[in-house]
């Protein structure tokens, strides 16, 4: 293979850029909830790139565990998305503005 | 042939990831966030971290995003009529995400060093003679990350464990209905 360690972590941040885009540019909770995912994607992937080129298992451990936080963490997301949307009836940011001012 | 699979997978992987940011309607966003996780399992293949490909598909496209799918349809939520690239907001977007790719790219280009490809790894090959205080060699096999889960990583297994607990109760107590929780409150 000749492609190097830069070429994943180009994709690594190319992914992560991405998914700040996301979170900075949608309205919308559950697309931003989606971007974060990405973003964390992005890290796996970096993560997983480092470990198989420095040849330890300690990166794909890391991944594991953040596959395991990302899935606890998506359900108590949701859990709180549903919460809002039952309590204000939108889960739009723009709408959500209880707190400001 | 690898090259190309690796320009492959990650051209999909990012353009899928950026048709769901862009993508209005969240229900074709998520759909397109599933093949973006099977794009970064592909290229999890191309790394020879076979297990964590499998985890990938398993748990990312599998688990998150039929739960992310089933609220978005529960929810039934209204398009986004907001024009991309009008506000300030977007503006702000755009230039966080140049600052991060502008950062990267400097990072990688100013240091000339570049790490070769490692060797391929042989999918039958079985380690033997574990130690966790010499550090946990890169297999594909499962057995490695068995032995590193239960004597390196032996805390945070604990923790992990415990964290799925917490969040799992506290999914219970944030999604109960609020009649049935002043109910629980008058009745202590």
């Amino acid at each position: 293979m000749t492609i190097g360690l830069n070429a994943f972590l180009i994709v690594a941040g190319l992914l992560f850029a991405i998914g700040m885009l996301g979170v900075t540019l949608r309205r919308n909770t559950l697309v931003m909830f989606m971007s974060l995912e990405l973003m964390l994607n992005a890290v796996n992937l970096a993560l997983v790139a480092f470990s198989r080129f420095n040849g330890t298992m300690d990166g794909n451990l890391f991944v594991f565990f953040i596959i395991t936080v990302a899935a606890a963490e998506v359900a108590v997301g949701l859990a709180i998305i549903v919460a809002l949307f039952r309590r204000r009836q939108s889960v739009m940011v723009d709408q959500l503005n209880a707190l400001s001012s | 042939m690898i090259d190309f699979l690796f320009y492959l997978f990650a051209g999909l992987t990012l353009l899928t990831a950026l048709l769901m940011v862009l993508s209005p309607n969240a229900v074709n966003g998520a759909m397109f966030m599933i093949v973006s996780f099977v794009g970064t399992a592909a290229l999890f293949v191309l790394l020879e971290a076979y297990f964590l490909a499998i985890l990938q598909i398993l748990v990312y496209a599998g688990a998150v995003m039929v739960l992310f799918l089933f609220i978005i349809m529960l929810l039934n939520v209204e398009k986004e009529n907001r024009q991309f690239g009008k506000s300030k907001l977007s503006i702000l977007a755009s230039v966080l995400g140049f600052l991060i790719l502008s950062g990267l790219v400097w990072g990688l280009f100013s240091d000339p060093t570049t790490l070769p490809a490692p060797p391929a790894i042989s999918v039958t090959e079985n380690p033997v003679g574990l130690n966790a205080e010499s550090g946990i060699p890169f297999t594909t096999s499962a057995k490695s990350f068995g032995y590193s889960l239960f004597t390196k990583y032996m805390l945070p297994f604990q923790l992990t464990g415990f964290l799925l607990l917490a969040a799992m109760v506290g999914v219970i107590v944030v999604s109960k209905r609020p009649s049935e929780a002043s109910d629980l409150d008058s009745n202590t």
